[in-house]
């Protein structure tokens, strides 16, 4: 089989360029003659019978929901249990409870137990940064919603470890449950959020358990992914020398598996919390408390700096969140700690618990009550500064998306979107051949008549040319920066933090400066999700880099290299795994971003999910326009996927 | 070793600084019943009103929400929610009252002809009018603008990177139906629809036309907040006429008035409770809409402090509601 697809790659290898070219030219050519037949549009209120069907769906369960069996003996339990487990949470942290004007712990008590989590978990450092990072949000005046916004999040990623440990661990020793819950993961994960709300709160009704379990499809897959992930990368070695020791399945999984996949599975748990956190925001459409309300009712009154002042004490919050968990990730484990840690612990954790005591039986340990105006401050400076920005530079950046749009975006846009339907196809399973394999060809095939048969398909091309274009620019950046990062540590120091806060700060935030800065066009989109992708793209490209073996560097160096060819003849090379990740990624958070897209000004596919949001008559539009997006998303992974593959058996 | 001194000392530093606290001794919470409304209550019990996304809806719900706390002694909650799931609401129990409805057939037919959960309790007052508009500077140099005979000839000002050439005509917000495509391709008029895709892109570029004075066109709506902020200019396509919208294909003509509804559970509407008797009875003007939706978005005052104002500047609207 190697030597097969070896030779097959020798003999195809010097053509294959060429060939593509060829079969670009040829599209080009057939494009601009055929231009403008069987382009199988639709206009944005128009529905197809498969919509129609959706919305068929849509009503029977609205009015079957009080009788059928389905929902008695299972949504509606589902929903009491989850209700009940976030309702605890919110008591418990949020919201006045068990008839006091407060909840049961406050500020002071929240506080100190994360403290303590991080004094037991991590290290000093962490611990002085929770409490100046819960201090701060608290001097915001956002404490309440913060902790309604923390109280979702635990409750999501509670749910999460509590079903993705376990199948991480099963798909973890099962390839074929690993091979069937990959793309189920990748679905759950590129499946637009707001695609589901709807159909969501008809299941659950709206309030907390919604809320959760919205978060929860979101937050769900890093958990079962970094538990598979872990258990799949301990070493044969040493569960080999556990069976030659007679362990059974039973005890190897506790003995061996679970210890020495911790490190991995706490990772998963960081990964799971910022999802959780990221998603929060979008929740507050189906009445979710916290932050993403705050949030979401500025953006009603274009209200920046309000805005993000939710959104950054929702940084700040991911922030600690992160430093925790990363830590604990990386912690020595039990037995090699110093003597001292254990009385220092019992103090702590006495000091904590009288903390506690105090937030619940005084007004000022219990409510974050500020005379600072800090909230106040940094939203009247944000405006301020926005303000300042689009007055001054919206002449520039009007230019830039012009140019941009006009040379790039609109050319490609008429490429894809004006030319027959099958023209497109046919390019797209010839690329999907000559860059991948058959396998993604009959994948691509499968893909391609999946959105023939969605009805979206002129939607669909005009997504996917802003895809493409966005995930190029995401890619330049990425490497630019992340090559940048890898060789100086100084650089990295400084970037580092500034890509975490992007990661975590919710899109609506930075909505309404970039449309005053672009005005409501694709080019807005296409920036809006470079800036969303960008941040885990150049990161996995400047560790990737900074893990190429020095050796290799330095030799190259000697033998007198300058910094240039070393960049391109050895680093960026050798971090080839890296880079095909970075792609894989960058299209997964591009994609994520489309409907957010479709806010500003992008319309295809974006718009049909947020109009199937808002209008019932629309919903199965909707619906299939966020099917649509998946179906993209698969079909652009396995191409780069295959042609991955093929470059490292080439 | 040094470590392990400096981290001693921190615990025993917060210790005493929490000893230090407590000794302050402060204020201290009171358990027992202080809950929400503090009205001794004529058994209103509680109303769940919906809180559609904008913010004329806000100033709604504001002013109902005091007036029904502080007048009729309810526990009111509200809940924001877009239109779709407030409608669904009303099957689940969990809303009682939508205060603006801007014509919604198919939910219309689903929960209060075919379910029977919800009511029409009738108009609110408010008058919805959508159409196209321009900024206020465009209307002062090009006057004949307003004529929608004349937009073939001003086509070119509109031209944007998103309009293929011709002129833009930028739609919005994706929670309303509009016929504009209909429109644009019965009129012959030489423009082309871009979808911008939520409220705030359409008043951002709004905002930036009439500060940069850039053209531009767009569907628009009133009431709402921002016409008090930039009072845009209607463009008059041909008048409305009963049935020239039947069918959407061939829609040629401006878009109706809409009377703004009001809908209810219909549980609710029949319990006789004194809050049902208030939403029955509440009706106010787009004007006296626009302005508490002004005391929310620009004056950044709260609920019930904007509701407060508008209620003490007004008695004899609200005496009539409760009575």
């Amino acid at each position: 089989m190697t030597v097969l697809t070896a030779s097959r790659a020798a003999f195809t290898r010097p053509g294959r360029g060429r060939l593509i070219v060829a079969v670009v030219g040829v599209f080009v050519v057939l494009a601009a003659i055929l231009r403008g037949t069987h382009t199988l549009s639709l206009v944005p209120s128009d529905t197809t019978a498969l919509h129609r069907w959706f919305n068929e769906v849509n009503r029977w369960v609205s009015s079957n929901r009080n009788e059928s069996p389905l929902f008695l003996y299972f949504f509606n339990e589902i929903r009491a249990f989850v209700g009940s487990l976030t309702t605890f949470f919110q008591d418990l942290i949020a919201q006045p409870s068990y008839g006091r004007p407060v909840p049961i712990i406050g500020w002071l008590g929240v506080v100190a137990i994360l403290t303590l989590l991080a004094l037991v978990f991590a290290n000093l450092r962490v611990a002085l940064l929770v409490v100046a990072g819960f201090s701060f949000i608290g001097l915001q005046g956002l404490w309440e919603e913060s902790m309604q916004t923390l109280a979702l999040t635990l409750s999501a990623v509670f749910l999460a470890l509590l079903i993705g440990i376990p199948l991480g661990i099963w798909a973890g020793l099962s390839d074929r449950v690993h091979a069937v819950l990959s793309p189920v993961l990748d679905f759950l994960q590129t499946m637009p959020t707001f695609v589901y709300l709807a159909p969501f709160t008809l299941l659950f009704l709206i309030g907390p358990a919604s809320a959760t379990l919205v978060t929860l499809v979101y937050a769900l897959p890093p958990a079962v992914r970094y538990t598979a992930h872990g258990i799949r990368s301990v070493p044969r070695a040493s569960v080999e020398a556990s069976e030659s020791l007679g362990a059974n399945g039973f005890q190897r999984l506790v003995g061996v598996l679970l210890p020495m996949s911790m490190r991995t599975v706490v990772l998963g748990l960081n990964q799971t919390i910022m999802a959780a956190l990221s998603m929060a925001t979008v929740a507050a459409l189906i009445d979710a408390p916290g932050l993403g309300k705050t949030i979401l009712k500025a953006l009603q009154t274009l209200d920046v700096g309000t805005s993000f002042n939710a959104g950054l004490a929702i940084v700040v919050m991911a922030i600690v969140l992160d430093r925790l968990t990363t830590a604990a990730s990386r912690r020595a484990p039990v037995q090699q700690q110093p003597r001292w840690r254990r009385p220092l612990l019992i103090g702590a954790g006495l000091a904590a618990l009288f903390c506690v005591y105090l937030s619940r039986t005084y007004v000022w340990a219990a409510e974050f009550s500020t005379g600072s105006t800090i909230g106040d401050d940094i939203a009247r400076l944000s405006s301020t500064f926005s303000d300042w920005v689009t007055s001054t530079f919206s002449d520039l950046t009007g230019w830039l998306k012009d140019t941009t749009t006009a040379l790039l975006l609109d050319p490609l846009q008429t490429l894809l979107v004006e030319s027959p339907w099958w023209l497109v196809a046919a390019l797209l399973l010839a690329l999907a051949f000559l860059l991948g394999n058959l396998q993604a060809t009959v994948v691509t095939a499968f893909c391609v008549a999946g959105l023939v048969l969605s009805g979206l398909w002129q939607d669909s091309m005009t997504t996917l040319a802003a895809t493409l274009l966005a995930t190029a620019a995401t890619l330049l950046l990425g490497v630019a920066v992340g090559v940048w990062m890898a060789r100086s540590p100084r650089a990295d120091l400084i970037i580092r933090p500034v890509l975490d806060a992007l990661q975590v700060m919710p899109p609506f935030v930075y909505l309404v400066p970039f449309l005053a800065l672009f005005a409501a066009s694709r080019f807005t989109a296409i920036l809006a999700a470079v800036l969303y992708a960008a941040p885990v793209v150049i990161k996995i490209v400047a560790d990737g880099i900074v893990a190429v073996s020095p050796t290799a560097v330095e030799a190259a160096i000697a033998s007198g290299s300058s910094t240039w060819q070393t960049i391109w003849k050895v680093q960026l090379p050798m971090a080839r795994p890296a880079l095909v990740l970075a792609a894989n990624q960058g299209i997964c958070y591009v994609l994520a971003m489309i409907v957010v897209g479709g806010l500003v000004g992008a319309g295809a596919l974006g718009y049909d999910v947020v109009a199937g949001f808002s209008q019932g008559e629309l919903f199965g539009k909707g619906l299939t326009a966020g099917l649509a997006i998946v179906v993209l998303g698969i079909m652009l992974n396995r191409i780069t996927q295959a042609a991955a593959e093929r470059r490292r058996n080439a | 070793m040094r470590e392990n001194v400096k981290a001693r000392r921190v615990v025993t530093g917060a210790a005493v600084l929490a000893l230090f606290l407590s000794g302050c001794g402060g204020e201290t919470i009171e358990s027992g019943s202080d809950g929400g409304g503090s009205g001794s209550g004529e058994n209103c019990g509680t109303v769940n009103l919906a809180v559609n996304p904008w913010v004329g809806f806000e100033a709604d719900v504001a002013v109902v929400k005091y007036v029904a706390e502080e007048e009729l002694g309810c526990t009111v909650n509200t809940k924001d929610l877009t239109e779709e799931v407030s409608w669904q609401g009303f099957a689940s129990g969990e809303i009682d009252v939508i205060l603006e409805d801007w014509g919604h057939p198919e939910l219309e037919q689903q929960y209060v002809e075919d379910q029977k959960v919800a009511v029409k309790v009738g108009e609110s007052g408010n008058v919805g009018q959508i159409g196209w508009f321009v900024p206020p500077w465009m209307k002062e140099k090009y006057p004949d603008i307003t004529d929608w005979n004349n937009l073939n000839k001003y086509a070119d000002l509109f031209k944007t990177s998103e309009s293929g050439g011709k002129g833009q005509l930028l739609d919005g917000d994706p929670s309303f139906v509009t016929n504009d495509e209909a429109l644009v391709k019965n009129l012959d008029l030489n423009y082309k629809v871009v979808y911008s895709g939520s409220e705030a892109a359409l008043i951002t570029a709004f905002r930036q036309a009439e500060e940069k004075k850039e053209p531009l066109l767009g569907y628009f709506y009133s009431p709402q907040w921002f016409l008090a902020e930039v009072p845009l200019v209607k463009v008059d396509l041909p008048a409305y006429e009963e049935g020239c919208d039947a069918d959407p294909e061939k829609v040629a003509c401006d878009y109706p008035e809409t009377p703004l509804l009001k809908f209810a559970r219909k549980e609710f509407m029949d319990s006789g409770s004194p809050a049902a008797n208030l939403v029955q009875n509440f009706s106010w003007t787009n004007d006296d809409q626009n302005l508490v939706a002004k005391y929310i978005s620009e004056d950044k005052m709260d609920y019930d402090a904007a509701a407060q104002k508008w209620v003490e500047e007004n008695p004899d609207k609200v005496e009539a509601w409760i009575k």
